[in-house]
C-alpha cells in the first residue's frame, strides 16, 4: 500500500463531524453560560448591593468552581466531547485544563507530576497572553500618551 | 436585555471557535491561545470595553477577555507609575481567575483518587 492508498483509507475510516450541528451546540451551551454569568451578575448587583466589578469577580469564582469540581467527577469530559468550544471558549475551559493536568498526573508524585505539569495546557493562554498583553499594551501606551 | 445580548455574545464566540476547530486541523490550545491574543489585540483601541459595556458579564466569561484584561492593566500601570508600571500591573487584573483555578484544582485533586 503505498502512502495515497493509505492516506484514502485513512480519510474513509476518520469519523466524519457534523459541523452545522456541533457550531449549533457550541452556540446554545456557549450561550447559556453567558446568560448565566449575566443573571448572576445581576443578582449579586442587586441582592447583595456588590459593585459591577466586584460581580464579575464572584461570577468568574464560581464557574472556575463547578468546572474544577465537575472535572473531578468526571461529567465535564462527557459534555466537552459533546459540545467542545462551547465549553472551552469561556473561562471554564482555563479551569478544566489545569484540572485535568492535576487529576492525569497525580500518580507521579506532588512534585515531578503534579508540580511540573500542572500548567501544561493552560500554559499556552498564559505565554501568549502575558506576551501578546504585554506588546499591544506599550502600542496602546504609544498610541495614547 | 443584556441577558439575551449576554447569550447571543458569548455563543456567537463559541459559534466561531466551533467553525475553526472543526474546519482545521487546529487543536483546542491553538484556538484558546488565538482567542487570548484577538482579545488582547482589540483592547489597543477600547473595543473590547465598549463591547463589555453593552454585553455585560457575557464579555466578560470568553477567554477574550483574559487578554483584554491584560492589555488593559499594561497600560493603566504605566499611566500609575511609568516604565516600571509596565511591568509591575500587568496580572494584577486577571489574577482572580489564574488563583481561583490554581486553588480549586489543587484542593479538589488532593481529595480525588488518581486515575490508572
Amino acid at each position: 500500500m503505498n502512502r495515497q492508498e493509505y492516506l484514502k483509507v485513512v480519510d474513509k475510516l476518520t469519523p466524519k463531524e457534523n459541523t452545522g450541528k456541533d457550531a449549533l451546540n457550541a452556540f446554545l451551551l456557549g450561550g447559556t453560560i453567558g446568560f448565566l454569568g449575566e443573571g448572576i451578575k445581576m443578582i449579586l448587583t442587586s441582592c447583595y448591593h456588590l459593585t459591577v466589578d466586584d460581580a464579575i469577580s464572584w461570577v468568574l469564582i464560581i464557574f472556575i468552581f463547578l468546572a474544577c469540581l465537575l472535572t473531578s467527577l468526571g461529567t465535564f469530559d462527557n459534555i466537552v466531547s459533546k459540545f467542545k468550544c462551547g465549553l472551552i471558549i469561556p473561562i471554564t475551559g482555563f479551569a478544566h485544563s489545569i484540572m485535568s493536568c492535576a487529576l492525569d498526573y497525580k500518580k507521579d508524585g506532588l512534585i515531578t507530576g503534579i508540580g511540573a505539569n500542572f500548567f501544561k495546557l493552560a500554559g499556552c493562554v498564559l505565554l501568549y497572553g502575558t506576551i501578546s498583553g504585554f506588546i499591544f499594551g506599550i502600542i496602546k501606551v504609544i498610541i495614547n500618551v | 436585555m443584556t441577558l439575551v445580548y449576554s447569550f447571543l455574545f458569548c455563543g456567537l464566540l463559541c459559534l466561531i471557535g466551533q467553525i475553526i476547530l472543526s474546519k482545521t486541523k487546529l487543536t483546542p490550545g491553538h484556538i484558546t491561545s488565538l482567542f487570548v491574543v484577538i482579545g488582547a489585540f482589540l483592547a489597543i483601541f477600547g473595543i473590547y470595553d465598549k463591547i463589555a459595556d453593552c454585553v455585560g458579564a457575557g464579555a466578560n466569561l470568553p477567554i477574550m477577555s483574559f487578554g483584554n484584561t491584560l492589555t488593559n492593566y499594561v497600560y493603566e500601570g504605566y499611566l500609575k507609575s511609568g516604565v516600571l508600571g509596565l511591568f509591575n500591573n500587568m496580572l494584577a487584573g486577571v489574577s482572580t481567575g489564574v488563583v481561583a483555578a490554581v486553588v480549586f484544582s489543587f484542593i479538589i485533586m488532593i481529595f480525588t483518587k488518581p486515575k490508572d
